[in-house]
């Protein structure tokens, strides 16, 4: 048995018995389970589908009826809302033949009819019948013969999740310790009002999907992966948003904490002092002066908020295992091979507040799509170039393991430490490794 | 109250004229860019093609700085996401370029650091069926063409086809680019590494 010398939250005398103790090591994990396609096809079962995935935000299913292609892991499902507007989600495969019987990413459907034979199903998923009954026997069961589901769907605050366990924990119990930073980055729309509209950067790397998870909580990576967006920033003489990452951010106020689960959060806040400091640092996007004069002379009194829910939240909030908040995007993980991923950023915009500040928060969220995140995935592709080297077999996450003064825990079990401390991988490496043992929480 | 008067004028550092008319320009750009238009005349057409080819080379030869000097100062380079532009005031984009953010990553592009462009992407663009329209009362010129653009780098190599919307705007020194929208294809779907200039 492995045990982590990190403070732990999990009862050290817990015994893991599996298969895969030998690839998750205390500081490190093997290079196969970013290369080897028997590993990925067993995380498309388990990690995705024995746990609470991020499926779709409710925004995007605004009436009854509505719909929305997706995926779970590797399975193709229709997010729905049923007449009475409950949530399902079904596998989006026939139970006759198996094609597909949902075309459309998005739309407004009672039901679907498989376009092959003709089978029609409720979009609940129950099989509403088949074309020319008399051809089957008296043991066709129709009430067996239904759209497979999603068995658990629930949704948080508008974020919509599933898992096929029946033993996961309740979704606000999975989400846990990531909850109250959920909440804050929600109610930053005023009533919560969070919208996803369609348009989204959605991009392609050349890399496993767990190298985007790896990056999602890293405070490690940002003034080199990012050194051109940093200098770039300093075109016009004082660097701003995310400078602070530069020298020796050990030592700033910022901090990543572990929050159970495989979840963590960057904490960037720390380096903002005040209503208004967000903004102030926020660099400076199409249209900022004429809107900043706008907001100053309409709302005096809110401005500040205003100017400030116009940018970035300020966390980089990552839940297990595709669900990463950054920014005001939504971003999700979408493993489509074991070498080859989709990483949608999905845009927000904000109920309650006004529409020139939605129209600012469009040109903040393009702002790192263009000039942040290909330099990260253009580094993911080359770790996944790096992994050929099949005689170098391990990749590190030891930073921050067994240093003195850096690691609290909280009454809670949040541990806390430096912001460049890779504990969010050993993190959620834990919760990776519970899952593909299949061991119950 | 004395209030310093900010001199937004240069619109490389500034973006003060960034308003709703310049939103609604686009709503208007777009109206022409999508409805029918007479064959132009020889001349006309053939300027409008040479432009094009010019500004085409500049790209492809990595020339980004000159190619910046096409561009006026109240310019927008835009690579839409939802097809055909949807509404950019509750969109993303691609690119959303005022002048300064064109000259952000004109600047970004050529720091050297920009891992996603190194090495850089070899580009050469085919430019067709180019149509021409006037509007002399506005001063503006709009062009409309197909593009396919092959990208070579880091061993892969990638075509990109869609149609490019022109607005030019007459200046002191010949036409300067008022709009380029490049919309894509398969704007709305999955790419790699878009940091290629369209």
């Amino acid at each position: 048995m492995v045990v982590s010398p990190e403070i732990s939250r999990y009862n050290a005398e817990a015994t893991r018995e599996g298969a895969w103790e030998a690839y998750v090591q205390a500081d490190r994990v093997h290079r196969t389970l970013y290369t080897d396609e028997q590993v990925f096809n067993e995380e498309m079962v388990k990690v995705f589908g024995h746990t609470w995935v991020y499926l779709a935000h409710e925004s995007q299913l605004p009436e009854p009826n509505s719909f929305l292609s997706t995926k779970l892991g590797l399975r193709p499902i229709v997010v729905t809302r049923d007449r009475h507007g409950d949530l399902h989600a079904v596998f989006n495969r026939c139970a006759h033949r198996a094609a597909t019987v949902c075309r459309e990413e998005v739309g407004v459907a009672k039901s679907f009819q498989c376009p092959y034979h003709g089978w029609t199903f409720k979009n609940t998923g129950e099989l509403v019948g088949a074309p020319w009954p008399q051809g089957y026997g008296a043991d066709f069961d129709k009430s067996k013969l239904g759209l497979g589901k999603v068995t658990r769907v629930q949704s948080y605050r508008g974020f919509i999740f599933g898992t096929l366990s029946e033993s996961a924990p309740s979704l606000p119990d999975y989400l846990g310790e990531a909850k109250p930073w959920l909440d804050y980055w929600i109610d930053r729309a005023p009533n919560g009002e969070v919208i996803v509209r369609s348009a989204a950067h959605r991009m392609g790397y050349r890399g496993n999907w767990k190298l985007a998870f790896d990056n999602g909580g890293d405070g490690y990576h940002p003034s080199f992966s990012h050194r051109s967006l940093l200098e770039m920033a300093s075109r016009m003489g004082d660097s701003k948003d995310m400078s602070y990452f530069g020298k020796t951010p050990d030592d700033g106020p910022m901090k990543v904490y572990s929050l159970g689960n495989g979840h963590s959060v960057i904490d960037q806040r720390p380096n903002f002092e005040g209503p208004g400091s967000i903004w102030a640092n926020q660099r400076p996007q199409p249209g900022r002066e004429k809107f900043e004069e706008l907001i100053r002379s309409k709302y005096p009194e809110d401005a500040d908020r205003l100017l400030d829910v116009s940018a970035g939240a300020q966390i980089n909030l990552s839940i297990f295992p595709n669900l990463l908040l950054i920014g005001n995007q939504i971003q999700v993980i979408e493993p489509l091979g074991v070498e080859r991923t989709q990483l949608t950023w999905n845009a927000t915009s904000i109920g309650g507040v006004p529409e020139e500040v939605n129209t600012m928060r469009m040109r903040t969220q393009e702002d790192f799509p263009a000039f942040g995140e290909p330099d990260d995935q253009a580094n993911f592709e080359e770790v996944q170039r790096g992994l050929a080297v099949s005689e170098e077999e391990w990749i590190l996450m030891n930073r921050g393991l067994n240093v003195d003064g850096w690691q609290t825990m909280d009454e809670n079990g949040v541990i806390v430490t430096a912001v460049t401390d890779e504990i969010h991988m050993r993190g959620y490496y834990e919760e990776w490794l519970r899952l593909m043992n299949g061991e119950a929480k | 109250m004395s209030q310093k008067v900010q001199d937004y004028s240069d619109t490389s550092s500034w973006s003060y004229h960034v308003d709703e008319s310049f939103y609604a320009d686009l709503d208007n750009f777009r109206d022409v860019l999508n409805s029918d238009w007479p064959v132009a005349a020889a001349e006309i057409a053939r300027r409008g093609e040479g432009f094009l080819a010019q500004e085409a080379r500049l790209i492809d030869e990595g020339r980004f700085n000159d190619w910046l000097e096409l561009f006026s100062a109240d310019c927008l380079y835009w690579v839409p996401i939802t097809p055909g532009g949807g509404n950019p005031r509750l969109e993303v984009s691609h690119a959303f370029d005022d002048c300064r953010r064109l000259t952000d990553r004109v600047y970004w592009l050529r720091t050297g650091l920009a891992f996603s462009q190194i090495p850089q992407s070899r580009t050469r663009r085919v430019i067709s069926n180019v149509e021409v329209l006037d509007e002399p009362s506005k001063g503006l010129r709009f062009i409309r063409s197909n593009f396919i653009v092959n990208e070579f780098r880091a061993g892969v190599h990638k075509t990109y086809s869609g149609w490019y919307g022109h607005v030019l705007t007459a200046g002191d020194e010949g036409w300067r680019i008022r709009l380029k929208q490049a919309n894509l294809l398969d704007s709305e779907h999955i790419h790699e590494n878009l940091t290629l200039v369209f």
